[in-house]
């Protein structure tokens, strides 16, 4: 065997000189670089880096720049609340922009007074500017510079669906100029679009609803996606002219089983004389596949631009939960200033076409599972229907004004995440922890406490939202007159454990009751509980029933426990209660349960006390609110905030469809209890009237048409502490007292 | 290998002679190839090493003492003016990338010359700064010594700062490069922009369809999605480091030295009306030290940079240009910088999230600065500050980070699916946590309904009354056998209790735990029920109910037995509960519904420590379990319905591991071991579970939904 250690040795001989060879190579290169590195001067000097102007720049020349917010928006016009002035229409409008105005005109931005107003909107329609179509509006441009506040188009904002026309279809094309007025239009490319001024719209069909909308059809979250198809496209080519090619070449790409690329040269008058080689063989393809029976077995979606950059199909492909491949070079997004679309789509580049496929199978399941999510939640939440679309538009407009004004926007995970920018208030808190977010949010350790100043600070710090989920709760109570009940329940909020404030908001024509503070119990040692009587006929007047949850102000804690003054709820009930919160702070979480049922007799809701076995409202008569929920119900739309004064009632039918509607999730009830009045009250009770029940009864229908649906969600289980009456000792019980609570 | 293979099998061989020829034949050749190799490397080494390469692939050499020097006349062409509406689609050739892989571009380096005028004077400075980004890209990934399978080109002229390079000569140089092509896929580093008097916002060079990575752009000279905005380089930030007081002592700091006039001005007033504003300016006994400050008023002498550490809120204004070093300085200091500069691009702002890094105050608005930083909330405040210095060690620490982030920038512009979310760009983990795959809120839909996946060994008695059981449940939509037992086949399909939903047995090649958490294909629906065999005391009702709730938190564990973790003061470590308490952290997998995702989170993405411990100690996947959910979800399991007695009346204690007290200690031991490995306690208790809504009552008339439930 001496030839093996011969060879050993000559391998490891071998090894050690090319070693020796790169690591002397690689110490000499070490060595002058160094050396190098070091002999050579900074790129600049201090001084170069910190050169002042020469010469005072203030005011940009902004003759021939695009417009951006700083040089062709009017911040001073808007105030705290910016509101949106819609001119008076006259003259006709297609059936699209007068659901876009109507849905201005009843939302909670408008105003009907132009001198307050922060944004016009014109009531010309701009929507169509093809001369070719038939929806298009003639002369739009005179009329836009007669408006009485156009102002060079100042503070405007213009919608546009449709630029250009056959055959260039260019995107200058509008027919008016729209100065310095804010474009929101659809198939805005990169190259024209003005940053962070215009905004992008999707395509929208003529049918696509007011309100309400769609709920997304793949909520389904099967891991991996069991879809047929692998990517989809069905839709027509044009053969020739702008925007033909990507389409033209899709056949390349079908086979008819995982890739179904079908398209069509049938459309038109005279697709017949247009026609190439390939029309009647992809004509015969075209007619195999049914395009919804696509969008719903495929993964992927392909959206391919048109003659223009956007297509309906992306919306489309969006609520089919059919993930877009965006094959249309340039065209910015629809809202991509907030949205991130790379949550939801994948690009491809038309350039790249033949790679498509390859591109799709790369991507891995559990991205499409996100990816899949993403689209059913943007679907939801800000194209489902024209209400939605416009309101993301203002309140990407508004968030900039409030950027400005205040310095703070939105987070973009409140844009991109649960529960969104429309569930949220953009003035409400400056971060995350201020919402309510079902998933627990890790809160950053805090940081270094800021300084004292030496002096009494001059600035007052104004007040943020209070954390979610908090340690402590507010006893917000709506007390119409004092009774033996309100004095139980006052004791026993005296005696909760984490009960931090007592709000009273006194509504009646008697003196309010001064109350400052709440003594504890004997042998409670702590501090008693401060109390504020809020005087709702001086603070609110008109108000009414809504005012109960209008003093947000001296609400320190983002959970609120709402209650009826002579709601019977014990101490014990009532730190249960915010011990569940605390894990769901998004809902409602209380103890009145109530369900509404669709009434096919009469063709409307119904309303029900007499559950069974599902309830889907959790009154907040004694119920755990989040803080920012209760704010966004002062900033409802004015119609369900007229329906409740109008009936003097509902406001806690309204609570509930607005968290549902928010949250997409129905609120939860605890333990057994199903009264939540005192049972001997002196005075005459609204509840024991038939008339009230009826007036409820109209009210649910009145929201479900103002929100376009029913939002209310069902539920069919209820929380209990976790050895409610299991058949152990009570004294392992930590909630004793609750099990006795049958009614 | 084959002389291996030869001495192996010759050790018995007859034919020793024939073999010991062939080997030495072998090893002969060997050796000979070896040697001739040898002086072959030697000798082409020694002799290249003098000698100019003439091979076009050779990396590029930065550290050369003499680079070969270029005249330029002043003649010759220059490079077109800036394309100003360039975008990605139509400036940049992507036919030339994919050439390096299908997730990464490649670039190439132009080699190194020294560019003159016609009279001799160099036409750009070389820096140190632009040689360790040329250096950087050499290193990374991404380079390519070969020209044509590149698909950015990055010329080596200096361009980092105007004042050292004559535009007219380098765009001359420009235009002379051999693949330059109206500056097609080239890229162009700058970080000082424009000169007096006008401080243009973007290099002034003609570059022509060059992508720009530049400092200090605005929204209008930036070509949206094709050029890159970086940070001005600070070396000063560099030698920061990252300890921090306990706390700070200034609620706003003002080092910059060059605000200008107007808004010095505005900030003196502010500074001289309150006390929440510290206004440093040069100290006027020694202009030219930098690391120095006085405070205008009392000219207090204070050190810089430390002086940024002590400041909560720091400014920076814009001046003759945009973007400004001292940036870097107090995100390294993590003093929480206020940008007041209208219209700037921030830099890598495509990916970096700068509203989570700072507050921008518009320049109309510098009187309201105190009420702004005021009007910030705790929690805002907190996120702001921890995020600075992890941003600012990822993007900016070095010129090598900044070069890598605009590279993979552009990288992620080129490969979409190889781009990063924005929870990698922006969101630490160790801030954030993990993101949770089931974000949707949604309740799962019934008609799918459940597969019920039961792990057995040999227990077949047990195993078919659960079966028949189970398939009383109306939403059971499928049952799966997991055979666990190696040694011995599962019982013939006859002897199987016949079901009417479709029933399949998976025979596994491992006795292990983990198995029954693995992600089967025929596992067709979302939710799953996992189910020991022993488990035949739950009702249909009960399961059912159980189905019902999970669809309502399907991304939570929602099942029948539960447990709880304790701190132990007395041993100082968490122990394993499973009396009759009032609070539940964990839901036994013996009977639990939950995500499919889930069980493939288990098998793929679970740290595979905890994996092997399951397996090693066969023992603990229930709480492996609910640890890994717990994590990613940050919510508590639920338990459903009321206490059950889950013991099997039949069954022996013997037999009953969880009787057994050495079985509770290394339960125990595990939830220690896994709240090491996550490094924190995951589990969270909770003090409710879910009943359905008439549990209980009674007299009502309205007939129950689930009447059977809670017998024990």
């Amino acid at each position: 065997m001496q030839a093996k250690k011969r060879f050993i040795l000559l391998s490891l001989t071998f090894g050690v000189v090319v070693y020796c060879y790169f690591t002397m190579f690689h110490l000499k290169s070490e060595h002058t670089q160094s050396s190098r590195r070091s002999e050579l001067p900074s790129f600049a000097s201090f001084d170069e880096l910190s050169e002042l102007p020469t010469q005072p720049y203030r005011k940009l020349t902004i003759e021939k720049i695009p417009c951006r917010m700083e040089t062709c928006f009017d911040f001073s016009k808007c105030g705290k609340d910016p509101k949106i002035y819609v001119y008076p229409s006259d003259g006709p409008v297609s059936a699209s922009y007068r659901k876009v105005l109507s849905v201005i005109r009843e939302s909670r931005y408008a105003t009907r007074d132009p001198n307050e107003a922060c944004l016009f909107v014109p009531a010309i329609d701009t929507l169509d500017a093809d001369p070719l179509s038939p929806e298009h509006a003639p002369d739009v441009a005179s009329r836009l510079t007669h408006l009485p506040y156009w102002n060079n188009g100042r503070n405007h904002l213009i919608f546009n669906l449709y630029a250009g026309t056959w055959p260039d279809y260019a995107e200058s094309a509008l027919g008016f100029n729209p100065g310095e007025a804010i474009l929101a239009r659809a198939s805005a490319s990169e190259s024209f679009f003005r940053d962070e001024f215009d905004i992008s719209l999707p395509l929208f069909h003529k049918e696509h609803p007011e309100r309400g909308g769609v709920p997304p059809a793949a909520t389904g979250n099967l891991f991996p996606a069991p879809r047929r198809h692998l990517l989809a496209f069905k839709g027509k080519r044009y053969v020739h002219g702008i925007g033909s090619e990507t389409r033209n070449s899709l056949w390349h790409l079908h086979d008819g089983n995982h890739l179904i690329l079908v398209t069509t040269c049938r459309h038109g008058k005279s697709w017949k004389d247009l026609r190439d080689e390939r029309c009647d063989e992809d004509n015969r393809e075209y007619d195999k596949f049914d395009y919804e029976q696509l969008l719903a077995n495929s993964t992927f979606c392909l959206v391919a631009r048109g003659r223009r950059l956007g297509s309906y199909r992306f919306l489309e492909a969006l609520a089919a939960g059919c993930i877009p491949v965006l094959l249309s070079n340039g065209w910015r997004l629809p809202f991509d200033e907030r949205i991130d679309w790379r949550r939801a789509v994948i690009w491809a580049d038309e350039r790249l076409l033949l790679q498509v496929p390859e591109l799709v199978r790369s991507v891995s399941p559990e991205r499409i599972l996100a990816l899949r999510q993403q689209t059913q939640f943007l679907w939801e939440q800000y194209f489902s229907s024209i209400e939605k679309i416009v309101f993301t538009t203002i309140e990407i407009l508004l968030e900039r004004v409030l950027e400005h004004r205040l310095s703070k926007q939105r987070e973009a995970l409140i844009w991109n995440a649960s529960p969104g920018a429309l569930g949220t208030l953009a003035t409400y808190g400056d971060s995350r922890v201020h919402f309510p977010i079902s998933a627990p949010i890790l809160q950053a350790p805090t940081c270094p406490s800021s300084p004292l100043s030496p002096l009494p600070a001059p600035s007052v710090p104004l007040a943020a939202p209070p954390p979610t989920p908090g340690n402590t709760y507010t006893a917000l109570l709506y007390v119409q007159a004092t009774s033996p009940a309100l004095h139980k329940l006052l004791a026993n909020i005296a005696s909760s454990e984490y009960c931090e404030k007592v709000v009273l908001v006194w509504d009646s024509e008697r003196a309010a009751p001064s109350l400052k503070s709440l003594s504890r119990l004997a042998g409670d040692t702590r501090d008693p509980l401060p109390v504020l009587v809020v005087d709702a006929t001086t603070h609110y007047p008109g108000e009414g029933v809504s005012a109960r949850w209008q003093p947000l102000w001296a609400v320190p804690t983002a959970g609120v426990f709402s209650l009826d003054g002579d709601a019977p709820l014990l101490a014990e009930e009532l730190d249960f209660a915010f011990r569940v919160w605390k894990h769901f702070p998004e809902r409602i979480v209380g103890y009145p349960a109530r369900t509404h049922f669709w009434d096919e007799a009469k063709g409307a809701w119904g309303y029900s006390s007499k559950w069974g076995d599902s309830y889907s409202m959790v009154l907040p008569g004694a119920a755990l609110v989040h803080r920012s929920v209760l704010a966004q119900y002062a900033a409802a739309a004015p119609a369900l905030r007229q329906a409740v004064r109008r009936t003097r009632n509902c406001e806690d039918i309204l609570l509930n469809c607005l968290a549902s509607h928010l949250t997409r999730r129905p609120p939860l009830k605890l333990a057994q209890r199903r009264r939540y009045k005192a049972t001997h009250h002196k005075y005459k009770s609204s509840w024991s009237d038939p008339e009230h029940f009826v007036q409820r009864q109209s009210c649910l229908n009145t929201f479900a048409t103002a929100w376009g649906y029913m939002p209310l969600m069902r539920s069919v289980l209820r929380l209990d502490p976790i050895l409610f009456k299991d058949p152990v000792s009570t004294l392992r019980k930590k909630y004793r007292k609750m099990e006795l609570v049958t009614s | 290998m084959a002389a291996e293979s030869l001495l192996k099998t010759g050790k018995h061989s007859k034919y020793t002679s024939y073999r010991k020829i062939l080997y030495h034949r072998f090893f002969v050749g060997l050796l000979l190839f070896i040697v001739v190799s040898l002086v072959f490397t030697v000798v082409f080494n020694t002799f290249t090493g003098s000698a100019a390469r003439i091979d076009v692939y050779q990396a590029v050499n930065l550290d050369s003492t003499s680079f070969e020097v270029v005249k330029i006349s002043s003649s010759a062409l220059e490079a077109h003016p800036r394309v100003s509406n360039c975008t990605y689609w139509d400036c940049v050739d992507v036919y030339r990338c994919g050439k390096g892989g299908h997730n990464k571009i490649t670039i190439y380096i132009y080699p190194v010359k020294d560019y003159q005028t016609e009279n001799g004077n160099s036409i750009s400075r070389f820096s140190k700064e632009f040689y360790m980004i040329l250096d950087t890209i050499k290193r990374s990934k991404y380079y390519t010594p070969d020209p044509e399978e590149a698909c950015l080109l990055v010329p080596s002229i200096d361009t980092l700062n105007q004042h050292s390079f004559s535009s007219k000569h380098v765009a001359q140089v420009l235009q002379s490069l051999p693949y330059w092509n109206h500056g097609e896929n080239h890229l162009i580093f700058n970080m000082l922009p424009g000169s007096a008097p006008n401080y243009n916002s973007v290099v002034d060079l003609n570059t022509s369809r060059a992508i720009i990575a530049g400092a200090g752009f605005n929204t209008w000279t930036f070509r949206y999605n094709f050029d890159v905005s970086i940070p001005v380089y600070s070396a000063v930030a560099e030698t920061i480091d990252s300890t921090q007081p306990e706390q700070k002592k200034y609620l706003i700091i003002s080092t910059q030295l060059n605000i200008p006039h107007d808004y010095l001005e505005e900030l003196q007033n502010i500074a001289s009306s309150s006390n929440d504003l510290l206004l440093l300016d040069r100290c006027k006994t020694d202009k030219t030290d930098h690391s120095k400050r006085c405070e205008y008023t009392t000219g207090r002498q204070f050190d810089y940079p430390n002086v940024l550490k002590d400041g909560m809120f720091c400014l920076v204004v814009r001046s003759a240009r945009l973007m400004q070093a001292v940036l870097m300085d107090i995100l390294a200091s993590q003093c929480i910088p206020v940008v007041i500069a209208d219209s700037v691009v921030m830099p890598f702002s495509s990916h970096v999230d700068w509203n989570k890094l700072v507050l921008f105050v518009p320049e109309d608005n510098i009187k309201n600065l105190v009420k702004i930083v005021h009007s910030v909330s705790k929690e805002r405040r907190g996120e702001l500050y921890w995020q600075l210095r992890w941003a600012f060690d990822r993007y900016f620490a070095s010129i090598e980070k900044i070069t890598l982030t605009a590279l993979e920038i552009i990288n992620e512009k080129v490969f979409a699916l190889a781009a990063r979310t924005y929870e990698e760009w922006n969101m630490p983990e160790h801030l954030y946590g993990p993101v949770n795959p089931l974000f949707l809120p949604v309740t799962a839909s019934k008609a799918a309904g459940f597969t019920a996946v039961i792990l057995t060994y040999d227990r077949v008695d047990s195993l078919f009354a659960l079966v028949s059981k189970l398939v009383r449940t109306p939403s059971l939509a499928k049952i799966l056998v997991v055979w666990n037992n190696q040694k011995k086949a599962p019982p013939p399909s006859s002897e199987w209790p016949v079901t009417n939903k479709p029933l399949k047995v998976i025979r596994t090649k491992e006795n292990k735990l983990s198995n029954r958490f693995f992600p089967y294909d025929e596992i067709e629906t979302e939710c799953q029920l996992t189910i020991d065999d022993d488990i035949v005391m739950l009702t249909p009702d009960e399961l059912e109910f159980g189905f019902d709730v999970w669809r309502e938190f399907p991304d939570r564990i929602v099942g029948f037995p539960s447990r709880l973790h304790v701190w132990d003061n007395t041993t100082n470590s968490w122990r394993y509960h499973s009396e009759w308490t009032n609070q539940i952290s964990m839901v036994l997998t013996g009977a639990a519904f939950h995500h499919k995702i889930w069980s493939w989170y288990y098998t793929y993405k679970m740290p595979p420590e905890i994996r092997s411990w399951v397996d090693d100690n066969f023992n603990c996947e229930d709480i492996a379990m609910n640890f890994l959910v717990a994590n990613v979800t940050r919510k508590a399991p639920i338990k459903v319905t009321p206490r059950k007695k889950f013991k099997c009346p039949e069954c022996t204690n013997t037999e009953m591991l969880s009787a057994d007290a050495r079985h509770m200690s290394q339960r125990s031991a595990c939830i220690a071991r896994f709240a090491e490995i996550y490094g924190h306690m995951a589990l969270q208790p909770v003090e409710f579970r879910a009943d359905p809504l008439q549990y209980r009552e009674t007299g009502s008339g309205i007939p129950h939904a689930y009447p059977d439930i809670g017998a024990l």
